[in-house]
């Protein structure tokens, strides 16, 4: 992923700031501009998401692209956050601590690197609660 | 709009084609569809060609006038179009050209699929492929394809009673399918065993559960119906052609364990040709994973969500079973050259419809081929008959 690509999602990558229709107080993450229940009466703000969400399915990914294969395995999910909205992130757990429905939270990890000397991606992870 | 037909199919041998190069195997493809047809490459109106990702596979674009020019029509100046739609590519560019002929608009079109996938590490095609769903916002956290795959199979595994050796059916049923086709990569009978003993790829699937990376190119021939019997004996009619789309994520869909593009596209196509799940005789489905089968079958209607996995076992999908799934052996036997697949589905239900499919042949005259792109965002759904 190039340079500026990843730095103009930062706020989003590092502090799960998504958006909110205030139309009709819909939650999105990964951010959308564009309201799919009001399209172009909808009102579109930045929110940013508390971090609180519950495990929806998941899965150990054991062979990964060249990017992530030093990492493996590791446990991948999708994450319903409490105000609506579903996200894929990793779960920094063991691969038999994964369930569904398990409480999961936020938090700022790093995701990847471009290469040995690229630049290093970090982002959101989400780590057991309790 | 006019009715359309399908006078010629064409299909290279799908496998590890070391010594053969991307244009290469598209005109092999072309020319076995075109002889098959009896036209020859002047009288053609269009070409349209699926392809996900020359671009990153083999480092070209421009695939349409590459195409045409090594299938020898840059000086007829043939309008070829490239087709996109990731994995749905080729599904897409048949139903690019069926639209074209039905519009009145063109006569003699040729719908090919191709892709060349092993000029690059298995490593540097996982990340490719990853491309297929939301690059931004899975495939960044490190989402694999089997990984979203996995996760359909981790969520519908925990809602339905699907056994895991139910799941390994699907991949035995396929090879057995492949073993009697001549162009499948895996022509080698498995068990159940060898699914269950082979590593682990995402959890729950393993290797055998996945469809390979795979060199491939098809192509066949549509013309307007009223001139099919100037070309052929045995024209096989599009009875319904359907597309539609869904949320790119998985994570942003409805229901994690039902491809909703595939029962909207599903129901489009049975609406068009006037025609239910019972009046088909066999379907071609994209089980580039075998939980892929599982959800193709229920999602398309031949049976409620949950049951799949038991009518796999009982041998209702099998060759001499009720409703033939797969008779090519599928993506996972037959292999998956991703562009070229959704053609390949076609080539093979025209070869059944005709009675040209040799030691898999089954008894039909109506066939369905479903072709998915990426996890479910494109789903494209062809019913063809005799």
């Amino acid at each position: 992923m190039s340079v500026s690509r990843f730095w103009r999602k930062i706020p989003q990558r590092y502090n799960l700031i998504g958006t909110q229709c205030t139309t009709c107080g819909r939650y999105f993450f990964p951010p959308r501009s564009l309201c799919p229940d009001c399209r172009r009466s909808g009102k579109i703000v930045d929110h940013k998401f508390n971090g609180e969400g519950t495990v929806v399915t998941y899965t150990v990914v054991r062979s990964a692209s060249d990017q992530f294969e030093n990492t493996t395995p590791y446990v991948l999910a999708v994450i319903a956050l409490d105000e609506g909205p579903r996200l894929t992130s990793q779960i920094a757990c063991l691969p038999e601590e994964a369930k569904i429905g398990m409480r999961v939270h936020s938090v700022f990890r790093r995701i990847a690197a471009d290469g040995e000397s690229g630049v290093i991606h970090y982002g959101t992870k989400f780590v057991p609660t309790e | 709009m006019r009715d359309v037909a399908v006078i010629g199919v064409g299909c290279t041998e799908f496998g590890e084609h070391w010594g053969t190069s991307f244009r290469d195997l598209f005109v092999k493809a072309g020319a076995l569809a075109l002889e098959d047809a009896g036209v020859t490459g002047e009288n053609l109106d269009a070409l349209y060609v699926g392809n996900m990702s020359a671009g990153r596979f083999v480092e070209q674009e421009h695939i349409g006038a590459l195409i045409a020019d090594y299938a020898g029509l840059a000086t007829n100046h043939v309008p070829s179009t490239r087709v996109e739609a990731a994995c749905a590519s080729g599904g897409l560019a048949f139903r690019q050209a069926v639209i074209a002929v039905a519009s009145g608009m063109e006569d003699i079109v040729v719908a090919a699929g191709v892709e060349k996938m092993t000029d690059v590490g298995t490593g540097a095609s996982v990340d490719m492929l990853a491309s297929a769903a939301d690059r931004e916002w899975e495939g960044f956290a490190g989402a694999t394809f089997p990984g979203l795959y996995a996760m359909i199979a981790t969520d519908y595994m925990h809602r339905y009673p699907l056994t895991r050796e139910q799941l390994a059916q699907v991949a035995v049923k396929n090879h057995e399918n492949g073993a009697r086709n001549p162009i499948a990569q895996f022509q080698n009978r498995i068990t159940i065993d060898t699914v269950l003993n082979s590593s682990l790829v995402a959890d729950p699937l393993r290797l055998f559960d996945c469809s390979p990376i795979t060199d491939g190119a098809a192509a066949v021939v549509v013309v307007p119906l009223e001139r099919a019997r100037e070309f052929t004996d045995s024209p096989v009619r599009v009875l319904a052609s359907a597309q539609a789309s869904d949320t790119i994520a998985l994570h942003d869909r409805r229901d994690i364990s039902t491809l909703d593009a595939s029962v909207a596209a599903g129901k489009r196509a049975f609406s068009q040709a006037g025609l239910t799940h019972k009046d088909i005789d066999m379907v071609e489905v994209h089980d580039c994973f075998t939980i892929a089968e599982i959800c193709a079958i229920e999602d398309l209607g031949f049976c409620k969500k949950g049951e799949a996995g038991r009518l796999t076992e009982e041998g209702v999908t099998a060759l001499g079973g009720k409703i033939p799934v797969n008779t090519s052996g599928g993506l996972k036997a037959c292999g998956h050259p991703v562009g070229a697949t959704g053609i390949k589905q076609i080539y093979e239900i025209v070869n059944q419809l005709r009675g040209d499919a040799g030691a898999r042949q089954v008894d039909a005259e109506i066939g369905m081929a479903h072709n998915v792109g990426g996890t479910g965002a494109t789903v494209v759904v062809h019913i063809l008959g005799v």
